[in-house]
C-alpha cells in the first residue's frame, strides 16, 4: 500500500436545511482496500457516497483523490467522476440501450474511443461479469441481478481507481443477490478498491477489510471485521448486527 | 292492375334517378378534369410545402423549448415558459392576422407564405414542447445521475440518455400534433396563401359548385392524413424499444 491514499475524506458535512445528514465524516482508503459502511437506514451512508463523487454537493470541500483536492468548480469534476465508478441500488441502466451499448456509451462520448475499440472494451467488461451472452438484451429484458451486473460492467469500463457501491443488492431477491455479490468478490480479488454501503451483514463481514458503523450522520465505530465478535470497540456494531439478525 | 302500374312507374322512376345522376356526373367530368382537380393539385402542393417545412422546424424548436424548461437555468426556464404561454394561448388564426396584417405597421413585411409558415412554426412548437416536456420529465432521474457518474456532462446526459427515450414517449403526442397541423394549415388561406382549402374556395365561388369542391377537398385531406398515419405507425414500430415504448417483448428470467 502506498502512503498516499486513493481517496481521503476529511470533515465531510452535509445538511438539508436544519437536518444534518453528515456530521464531519473522515476516513481514507488505500489501494486494494475494501471499506464497508453499515448502519440503520437514514444515517447518511448513501449521501456519503454521493458527496464523494459530488452527485450531491457537500457543504465542506475536503475530498482528496490521490492527494488532489476535488474542487466543485469547472468541468474537472467529470474527470474525477470517471475515476470513481458508481453502482446504484436501482441499477439506473439506460433503458433505450442494449446491455453492451450501456457499457459503450461513456467509452464513446467521454473517453472518445473509436467504435471498434469501445465495442471490444465493452465486451471484455461484460465477460468479466458473466453477461456476454446477454449483450444484445435491453434492460427491460434482464433480471435484476443481470441488470446490476451490467451496471457494474458499465462502471468498470471507465477503468476507475475506486468503486462506490450504493446498496447494490437491496433491490434484489436473495437468489439474485448472490450473483451480484459473487461479481463483487471477483472484483475485490483482482485488487479493486471498493467502498460499499450495504445491509448485508454476512457479506459485509466476509468482504470488508474494514467495517464502519454509521449512526445519525457519524462514524461511531470502525475496524477490521475480525474484531467485531470480541473487541470492546464494536459494542454498537454487535448490537446492530444482533437487531438486524433478529429481524 | 293498379299495382302493376305503380310498380312499373317506381322502376322507371328509380332508373330515371340513376340516369340523371349519371348524366350529371358525365356533364361534370370536364369541370373536374379541367378546373377543379388542377386547382386542387396546385393547392395541395402549397399545403405540402407548409406542412413539410413546419413539421421539422416546429419539432426542433419544441424540443429546444422543452429541454430549456426542464433543464435550463431559472431565466431560461422562464423564457421558455413565456414562449409556451404566449404561443399556445394565442389562437393560430389571430397569430396569422398579427403576423400578416399587424407586423407591416411596425415595418416588418413577411408576405403571405412566410406569415403562415412562421405562425404555424410558433404554434406547432409550443404544442410540441408540452408533449416533449412531459416525456422528458417521465424519464427516471437516476439515469441522468448514472450518466454523470460516468463522467458525462449534464448536456451529454440529456442528449444521449434522456432525449432518445423522451422522443419515443412523446411520439404519439407529437404525431397527433402533426396530423392537426395538416388540417390547420388550411388557415393559411386567411392570409392569402392559396393552399388546398383556399383553392377549393375560389373554384367553389367562381363556378358555384360548393358541394363538389369541398367534398373533393375533404377527400384530399383524408388521404393525406391516412398516409401520414400509416407513416407514423411505421416510425413508432421501427423505433420501439422493450421497456421504453411499444411492448416489452420476451423477458428472460434469472440466468
Amino acid at each position: 500500500m502506498s502512503d498516499v491514499p486513493i481517496l481521503k475524506v476529511e470533515n465531510l458535512c452535509k445538511s438539508y436545511g436544519d437536518l444534518e445528514v453528515l456530521k464531519s465524516v473522515s476516513f481514507e482508503i488505500h489501494k486494494g482496500e475494501k471499506k464497508v459502511f453499515v448502519g440503520p437506514s437514514g444515517t447518511g451512508k448513501s449521501t456519503l457516497l454521493r458527496c464523494i463523487n459530488r452527485l450531491t454537493t457537500p457543504d465542506s470541500e475536503f475530498v482528496y483523490l490521490n492527494g488532489e483536492e476535488i474542487i466543485h468548480s469547472g468541468k474537472k469534476i467529470n474527470g474525477y467522476r470517471q475515476k470513481m465508478g458508481m453502482v446504484f441500488q436501482n441499477f439506473n441502466l439506460f433503458d433505450h440501450l442494449t446491455a453492451i451499448r450501456n457499457v459503450e456509451l461513456a467509452l464513446l462520448k467521454v473517453k472518445k474511443l473509436d467504435k471498434a475499440a469501445a465495442r471490444k472494451k465493452a465486451m471484455y467488461e461484460l465477460e468479466q461479469v458473466g453477461m456476454a451472452d446477454r449483450a444484445d438484451f435491453y434492460p427491460a429484458q434482464l433480471s435484476g441481478g443481470q441488470a446490476q451486473r451490467v451496471s457494474i460492467a458499465r462502471a468498470l469500463a471507465m477503468d476507475p481507481e475506486v468503486m462506490l457501491f450504493d446498496e447494490p443488492t437491496s433491490a434484489l431477491d436473495p437468489e439474485l443477490k448472490r450473483e451480484v455479490m459473487e461479481v463483487m468478490r471477483k472484483l475485490a480479488d483482482r485488487g479493486m478498491t471498493c467502498i460499499v454501503v450495504t445491509h448485508e451483514m454476512k457479506f459485509a463481514t466476509s468482504f470488508a477489510t474494514e467495517i464502519y458503523l454509521m449512526e445519525k450522520g457519524e462514524i461511531v465505530e470502525h475496524g477490521p471485521p475480525s474484531e467485531i465478535p470480541t473487541s470492546p470497540g464494536f459494542v454498537k456494531t454487535r448490537a446492530f448486527m444482533g437487531s438486524y439478525v433478529e429481524e | 292492375m293498379a299495382d302493376i302500374i305503380n310498380a312499373t312507374g317506381a322502376a322507371g322512376g328509380l332508373g330515371g334517378f340513376f340516369q340523371s345522376i349519371a348524366e350529371s356526373i358525365m356533364t361534370q367530368i370536364p369541370f373536374w378534369q379541367d378546373v377543379l382537380l388542377p386547382a386542387l393539385w396546385d393547392g395541395l402542393w402549397v399545403t405540402m410545402q407548409l406542412v413539410v417545412m413546419t413539421a421539422p422546424l416546429g419539432f426542433l424548436f419544441g424540443l429546444l423549448v422543452a429541454v430549456s424548461r426542464v433543464y435550463g437555468s431559472t431565466p431560461v426556464k422562464w423564457l421558455a415558459k413565456l414562449y409556451v404561454i404566449f404561443f399556445r394561448g394565442c389562437p393560430p388564426l389571430v397569430l396569422l392576422f398579427i403576423l400578416y396584417f399587424g407586423l407591416p405597421s411596425v415595418g416588418i413585411v413577411l408576405g403571405s407564405f412566410m406569415s403562415a409558415l412562421v405562425g404555424f412554426i410558433l404554434c406547432n412548437s409550443a404544442y410540441n414542447s408540452e408533449y416533449l416536456r412531459g416525456a422528458l420529465q417521465s424519464i427516471k432521474r437516476g439515469q441522468l445521475l448514472a450518466a454523470r457518474s460516468l463522467g458525462m456532462t449534464k448536456m451529454q446526459g440529456v442528449l444521449y440518455v434522456v432525449v432518445p427515450q423522451a422522443l419515443r414517449r412523446a411520439l404519439p403526442g407529437v404525431s397527433n400534433e402533426f396530423i392537426y397541423l395538416i388540417k390547420y394549415s388550411s388557415l393559411a388561406y386567411v392570409v392569402a396563401v392559396i393552399e388546398l382549402t383556399g383553392a377549393a374556395k375560389i373554384i367553389a365561388s367562381k363556378y358555384f359548385m360548393y358541394f363538389e369542391a369541398f367534398a373533393a377537398v375533404g377527400i384530399f385531406y383524408l388521404v393525406i392524413v391516412t398516409i401520414a398515419t400509416i407513416g407514423i405507425h411505421w416510425i413508432e414500430k421501427k423505433y420501439a424499444i422493450p421497456g421504453v415504448s411499444g411492448s416489452v417483448g420476451k423477458v428472460s428470467k434469472g440466468n
